[in-house]
């Protein structure tokens, strides 16, 4: 297991190395230039910031001093943003979103395996209608538009909660964009869990174990949990991926510090710097969630063994 | 007794102490995107020279309604022909750090401004000093030679190229600020980090969250700080207007500076008097590509530029009352004395107008039967998105049939730039209050080495001799009205050519609390902290 966990890592490098390519040559293909904006610049002005940032080098050198530059960690500067560079950038941003995306993480996965089983064992009773309900909600309504209602509710209206902005260490700052991150991946999971719950109670083994006389709640931590909760384990992957990056309209309407928006207004403002360096970090993050995945998955299903 | 007084004495003072310190005033302001940067030679933006003006201040500066008022030199004087300008500095003004304010910062920061490797993108605007376009092309490579010098440590002398009648307006753009030498010295770009940076403005930079805000504190040692009543200052970045205009709502902001069109309405009725919408010294409109056929054809301009209804697309379209632009130098631009320009078809009803276009386009070749196509590109975005639909339906009635074509802001003006376009949407801010200003965005392009032109912010490629040998003229006419006269003529030469067409003039769009006063409206849209007082 050690060993194979050693071979994933080492191949992570090349990987990584082939979507650096990629990525760079891709965003080259584009057109327009971080450069581009709604006014012309003087050419000697374009020449003297294309020669500041590289750019008129010849691509592929750009790439190699590029490369050479990542292998010792250096990220490059932002050509948008000029106070800092990409790795200050993502040294302020990243843990903000890293501990947003985790606080939703957590609580939306607790309340989606807890919502899923107990909508699973009152099959077609209310406490499933009301779930499914409130999974419809989260699911339909696109994140934009429930952090919009949000804040009109209990920042406009209620006053209960700030509409918006970033005091640090405030957690109620964090309560209304942690709820419209949490959502829709709770209802997912709720979901997942409702149906491979149902599933798992109507095997064989189940049934042995409540023949042999086991009350419902044994039943259900010994048996029916563990195998239940494989679909569940890998959707958290991607799941968590999905919070890390899909912060940006979250990110954009509360005005938070973290680096989900970076991921799209970069791109389209032709930020190279940025957009590699974001998708370097994206990409090693999603080859470890993946990894351990692939880990957890060993311990819950004997089926899995890996060498 | 005497030790109750003392006591009594004592907690009223620590009261009145505890008081001023809990009601430190905070302006809450609402900012619009993050800076690019905190250095006035690499800003660009608005946003930025809402927090760059706030901590930085010129030999001159701007007042409540952004005139041109001393700042850092105390008076100054003007040579008779207009080319040597002499400012006297303040006694007594110093950065954050407790160095002084010295004629020679003034002269470092005109020489990094025009310094190739700075590649400051609104160099420009400072062109009008002596050798300062060489020295930024590179053809000159001792600074010394730029026209900016230090007489000695209170007085900055600048030499023009030519005289330059809005040189005082364009003294007032960050691109003229003075940055500390001695910092700027020891630590290169670096010294606009929060922890290195020094201000010499009425606010200095305290705290700067990418993403969420920047923080400035007042400047107590900033020579009109009595006169400063806002303590603190947070500059929020929401780029998302409807959120910005819910965290008003919420009493988070003080300031919007933009806020949805369509709330326009709702805003009005239900926050009266707090939405300043405003004549903003800016132009909407469409460039039509001269180098091809088809629009190379004057007849078929005119036929598209006549039969535009603008009336509806400021009140009814856009929601914000927009007024319409039948010319090319907004209304309230200074340095521009005479009668705005209207052309005399503005004055005739819709429906003769349309008749008119009609038989333009049936003499080209054209009819609703057999119509014209063209396409029109616009940068994303729903606003464009809605002018352009309703253009298209005014010029199907008239023969043309219109090919929407989207794309994202830096692919549009790349496309604008490289000439690959028929209609295209642009807009554009007077950098300064001046009509050259925008009269130059039709001015012929300049050669450059390799037999390539320079077409610049003209993307259309409309070329007049007369037009240029006007615009040449009035750049070294020193008489204003003369001046004045001259680019009145070439406004009216470019309009006859239909050269674009002009669609709106811009309109600032603010909310201001009934907390604010001192929110003065003025075309430029610069309301800076200083002039502000915020009351609980």
């Amino acid at each position: 297991m050690l060993g194979y966990a050693l071979r994933r890592v080492l191949s992570a490098i090349p990987i990584a190395l082939i979507a650096v390519t990629i990525c760079f040559f891709i965003l080259r293909v584009a057109p327009g230039g971080p450069f581009d904006g709604e006014r012309a610049l003087p050419p000697t002005v374009l020449a003297n910031l294309r020669a500041h940032y590289n750019l008129d080098q010849p691509l592929i050198i750009q790439y190699f001093i590029y490369v050479g530059r990542l292998l010792q960690g250096d990220l490059g500067p932002s050509m948008v943003i000029d106070g800092f560079n990409v790795s200050q950038l993502i040294a302020i941003g990243f843990p903000f979103t890293l501990t947003m995306a985790m606080t939703a993480f957590v609580i939306a996965t607790a309340i989606g395996i807890l919502a899923g089983i107990v909508a699973a064992v009152n099959q077609n009773k209310w406490p499933d209608y009301v779930l499914v309900l409130t999974v419809m909600v989260g699911v339909i309504i696109p994140n934009f538009l429930m952090a919009a209602l949000l804040q009109l509710w209990f920042g406009v209206y209620l006053r209960w909660l700030p509409a918006g902005g970033w005091v640090n260490g405030s957690w109620v700052h964090l309560v209304l964009p942690v709820t419209v991150l949490a959502w829709p991946h709770a209802a997912r999971i709720s979901r997942l869990m409702r149906g491979s719950m149902i599933e798992v109670l109507g095997t064989n083994y189940v049934r042995t174990a409540r023949s042999k006389g086991l009350g419902q709640r044994l039943v259900l931590a010994r048996h029916a949990i563990k195998p239940a909760l494989l679909p569940v384990v890998s959707y958290l992957g991607p799941g968590l991926s999905y919070l890390l990056t899909g912060s940006l309209a979250v990110e954009q309407i509360f005005g938070l510090p973290g680096i989900g928006k970076y991921f799209i207004t970069a791109a389209l403002n032709r930020d190279y710097g940025i957009v590699l360096g974001t998708t370097i970090l994206y990409m090693f993050i999603i080859l470890a969630l993946n990894l351990i995945v692939d880990l957890v998955y060993a311990w819950l299903d004997p089926k899995v063994r890996y060498r | 007794m005497n030790n109750v007084l003392k006591t009594g004495a004592l907690a009223a003072v620590a009261a009145m102490l505890m008081s001023t310190s809990a009601f430190a005033v905070t302006l809450q302001m609402h900012n619009g995107g993050d800076p690019g940067s905190l250095d006035p030679h690499k800003v660009s933006g608005d946003w930025e020279n809402r927090v760059v003006g706030d901590y930085i201040e010129g030999l001159v500066t701007e007042d409540a309604n952004a005139d041109a008022i001393p700042g850092q030199a105390e008076s100054w004087e003007i040579s008779e022909d207009g080319l040597v300008y002499t400012f006297k500095l303040r006694d007594g003004i110093q950065w954050t750090d407790g160095t002084p304010v010295t004629a020679g910062d003034f002269v470092f920061a005109f020489q990094r401004l025009m310094n190739p490797a700075t590649a400051s993108e609104y160099a420009y605007l400072q062109y009008p000093i002596k050798n300062a376009q060489a020295i930024n092309a590179g053809e000159i490579t001792d600074f010394n030679e730029l026209g900016v010098k230090a007489l000695d440590d209170k007085t900055v002398e600048i030499t023009l190229e030519a005289p330059t009648p809005y040189f005082l307006q364009a003294l007032t753009h960050y691109t003229a600020y003075p940055v500390p030498k001695h910092k700027v010295e020891e630590l290169g770009d670096a010294w606009t980090s929060v922890e290195n940076i020094v201000a010499n403005g009425p606010y200095k930079i305290v705290e700067w969250l990418p993403g969420s805000y920047v923080r400035s504190e007042k400047n107590p040692d900033y020579y009109d700080a009595e006169n400063v009543q806002i303590d603190e200052v947070y500059y929020h970045v929401l780029e998302d207007q409807a959120a910005a205009l819910n965290r008003y709502r919420a009493g988070e902001f003080d300031i919007l500076t933009d806020f949805p069109a369509d709330q326009y309405q709702w805003i009005e009725q239900n926050l009266p008097g707090q939405a300043h919408v405003d004549p903003f010294l800016g132009i909407y409109y469409y460039v039509l590509n001269q180098e091809k056929e088809p629009l190379n054809d004057i007849r078929i301009r005119e036929a598209l530029s006549i039969s535009v209804l603008r009336d509806v697309i400021g009140p009814d379209i856009l929601g914000t009352g927009e007024l319409p632009a039948y010319g090319w130098v907004p209304p309230g631009t200074a340095n521009y004395e005479g009668e705005q320009y209207l052309p005399e078809w503005s004055t005739t009803s819709y429906e003769e107008r349309v008749e008119r276009a009609k038989a333009l386009m049936t003499e080209a070749g054209y009819t609703p039967e057999n119509p014209l196509t063209l396409q029109l590109r616009y940068n994303t975005n729903d606003n464009h998105q809605r002018i352009a639909v309703a253009l298209a339906a005014m010029w199907e009635p008239i023969g043309v049939r219109i090919e929407l074509f989207n794309a994202e802001t830096a692919v549009h003006y790349d496309a604008l730039r490289a000439g690959d376009f028929q209609i295209g949407r642009a807009g554009w801010l007077l950098d300064y209050s001046d009509a050259a200003n925008t009269l130059d965005l039709l001015k012929t392009g300049t050669s450059q080495v390799g037999g390539t032109v320079n077409w610049g912010n003209n993307y259309g490629r409309y070329s007049n001799e007369e037009f240029d040998s006007l615009l040449n003229q009035a750049a070294t006419e020193q008489d204003l009205t003369a001046r004045a006269g001259l680019l009145h003529q070439a406004e009216e030469i470019a309009m006859n050519d239909f050269a674009a067409i002009p669609i709106y003039w811009y309109v600032s769009k603010n909310v201001v609390s009934p907390k604010i006063t001192g929110f003065v409206d003025n075309a430029k849209d610069i309301h800076r902290t200083r002039w502000l007082t915020k009351s609980e």
